[in-house]
């Protein structure tokens, strides 16, 4: 989590978001160069997922959470952004009801549920996909911190509790669209999604948000808050000794990690067109916790490179050998836990230098 | 003697452990500014003690009253550290990643929360007075490396300075020579003088020698409850004390 390795990693993701988008712009379909729009929008679901893996390693890299429901923040983020982007519909639903989602028209619905008013307002939208994230992390995090409920218990539920989104939004009276979720968007702000300027657009929005949330998280773990945060990762109860609050530092950077996630998930959904219940699947949260393991965990940095490394596999995989992936993903976390317990980051990274010291020093008189 | 203020009164502890008395009414009086030695086989409670004068364990019956009138049986452990009360484990736990400097840094004495750890900056009278532990502690030269790299008794002295850079009244000190070299040992007893000179210290330990090297009133524990209390000659010709711990 050096300085350096930070700027890199900043200017990778920046101006790599840059060329792409120029380069999908500004030549021809039939130059070599041309990046085609997939490329554009797949590229920033990489970064999208790079925002959620930062957020997961704040928590588990610094102060030892180790969650295994962040991909609900971000399914949550998604939603928010997912429901803003319905009402933007507008009478260009099959149905061609100005106020009513096609799903909601579909089952007979005759007017709009309350919490779906406000959404239509894209500052309203914004403030949803904050706050709804945060405020699950801070409700869920006030109740296991204070009663320290921590390590493999808080994992567990966790577990659960995206579990339990899983299904509640599975169901169509829940009025999220259930089963199918939300899609079929048109416009963003009021610019059409299907154009590539909007890609591209979207492309460098996620990458200066995944920069800004590196440089916020780096400020966290390199403060002396940062300190206390990593020796409550290591020994919890001696900062109570020392006078501090654990759970007042663990519900600070769990709502933090939640509202970043979520963050992610609203860049998410315009690029990939939907958000279905799937985001809330089990899986998807350890998938998260695996690329923050394979690119290096309590470094920032590698969960960038182990999201954007895990992802490319992933897509490479799904295309040419499907079946194969979950194996490989599982392997992937295996090696990695076996042979390589500092990622990829830890590879390039020399060891504290650390003399074997097993005499007293000489008294100072 | 003048006459002191009681720092420190254990009324009447009982603690429980699946039926087992751990303490047994323990009654324990301590002096503003004074340095007691608590001894006792292991098993005795001496740990257990502890554990319920800094909150981490609540008696079942009896009060724990700090200064004047605070009962701490009613707070937990960040707010009995705040009021003064600072504590080193049997097992030196200090905080392994971080620096020897950065380890004092969290236990200057400050603002502890998030909202102020979020933004602070290493202030002059900061570095000042953690140049001052790393003097007393002995650990300048080694300011800059692991805690984790240290040797046992080098860890053993840092978190001394840990308690040190807390200002607590009072310092709770769990067999801190166990695992020392004579050297160290002999170290530890002066550091501890030292810091006795400003604050009240309760110390627990096995090693008789160097509870005698401390000079100091001598509490015996054995099976939860004070058995025997004196200078360490006093207790060491009790009959009872050398039955069940001396004449082992
Ligand atoms: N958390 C606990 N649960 C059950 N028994 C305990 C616990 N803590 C201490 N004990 C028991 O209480 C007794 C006193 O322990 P302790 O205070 O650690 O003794 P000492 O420090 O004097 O060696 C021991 O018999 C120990 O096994
Ligand atoms: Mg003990």
């Amino acid at each position: 989590m050096s300085g350096r390795a930070t700027m890199v990693c900043l200017v990778l993701v920046l101006g790599g978001a840059a060329v792409m988008a120029a380069l999908n712009l500004a030549t021809p379909a039939a130059s070599a160069l041309h990046v085609p729009a997939y490329a554009v929008s797949l590229a920033g679901k990489y970064l999208c997922y790079a925002m959620l893996a930062v957020a997961v390693d704040l928590v588990w890299g610094f102060a030892g959470i180790l969650s295994l429901g962040h991909a609900a923040f971000f399914a949550l983020g998604g939603y928010a952004m997912g429901m803003y982007l319905m009402r933007q519909i507008g009478t260009r639903g099959v149905y061609g009801n100005a106020v009513l989602p096609d799903f909601m028209v579909f089952l007979n619905w005759k007017s709009l549920p309350w919490y779906w008013y406000g959404f239509d307002h894209p500052a309203f939208a914004v403030a949803m996909v904050l706050l709804v994230p945060g405020v699950l992390a801070l409700v869920f995090g006030w109740l296991a911190f204070r009663s320290r409920v921590g390590g493999v218990y808080l994992s567990i539920i966790t577990q659960a509790l995206t579990y339990a989104l899983l299904l509640a939004f599975f169901r169509n009276d829940m009025g999220f669209g259930g089963n199918n979720g939300l899609t079929d968007f048109k416009d963003m702000f009021s610019i059409p999604l299907h154009l590539d300027s909007t890609r591209d657009g979207l492309l460098l929005a996620t990458a200066v948000l995944l920069a800004a949330e590196l440089l916020v998280a780096r400020h966290v773990v390199t403060s002396r808050f940062g300190k206390v945060l990593i020796a409550v990762r290591d020994s919890e109860s001696r900062t109570r000794f020392l006078g501090y609050r654990p759970e007042s530092y663990k519900l600070f950077v769990f709502v933090l990690s939640a509202v970043m996630a979520g963050v992610g998930g609203a860049l998410y959904v315009p690029q990939v067109g939907i958000i279905n219940p799937g985001e809330f699947a089990p899986a998807n949260s350890i998938e998260a916790v695996i690329w923050v393991a394979v690119g290096g965990r309590g470094t920032l940095v590698g969960a960038v490179l182990g999201a954007v490394l895990v992802n490319l596999g992933k897509t490479f995989f799904t295309a040419t050998l499907p079946d194969l992936w979950l194996f490989a993903l599982g392997a992937l976390f295996i090696l990695v836990t076996l042979l390589l317990p500092g990622g990829l980051l830890g590879l390039g990274r020399r060891r504290p230098r650390a003399a074997p010291v097993t005499q007293a020093p000489e008294p100072a008189e | 003697m003048t006459t002191r203020d009681t720092l420190l009164y254990l009324d009447g502890v009982t603690v429980t452990f699946d039926g087992f008395r751990a303490l047994n009414a323990l009654s324990l009086v301590l002096e503003q500014g004074e340095m007691r030695a608590v001894i006792g086989p292991n098993g005795a409670g001496k740990t257990t003690m502890m554990d319920v004068i800094t909150g981490r364990t609540r008696p079942d019956t009896g009060r724990v009253v700090f200064g004047r009138d605070t009962d701490l049986t009613r707070l937990d452990e960040p707010a009995i550290a705040a009021l003064g009360i600072g504590r080193k484990f049997q097992k030196p736990t200090v905080f392994e990643p971080h620096t020897v400097w950065d380890n004092l840094l969290l236990a200057l004495a400050g603002d502890r929360r998030p909202r102020f750890t979020l933004w602070a900056r290493q202030s002059a009278e900061e570095r000042t007075r953690i140049e001052a532990i790393l003097a007393t502690i002995r650990l300048a030269d080694h300011a800059r490396r692991r805690a984790g790299d240290l040797s046992h008794g080098q860890k053993q002295w840092l978190e001394i300075g840990m308690l040190l850079a807390q200002e607590p009244q009072l310092l709770l000190v769990d067999e801190p020579v166990a695992g020392m070299t004579d050297a160290e040992t002999e170290q530890t007893a002066e550091l501890l003088r030292e810091i006795n000179r400003s604050r009240s210290v309760v110390v627990v330990e096995h090693d008789m020698a160097f509870v005698r090297a401390l000079g100091v009133r001598v509490t015996v524990l054995h099976e939860g409850a004070v058995l025997s209390e004196g200078s360490i000659d006093h207790v060491s010709a009790d009959p009872r004390v050398v039955e069940v711990y001396l004449g082992r």
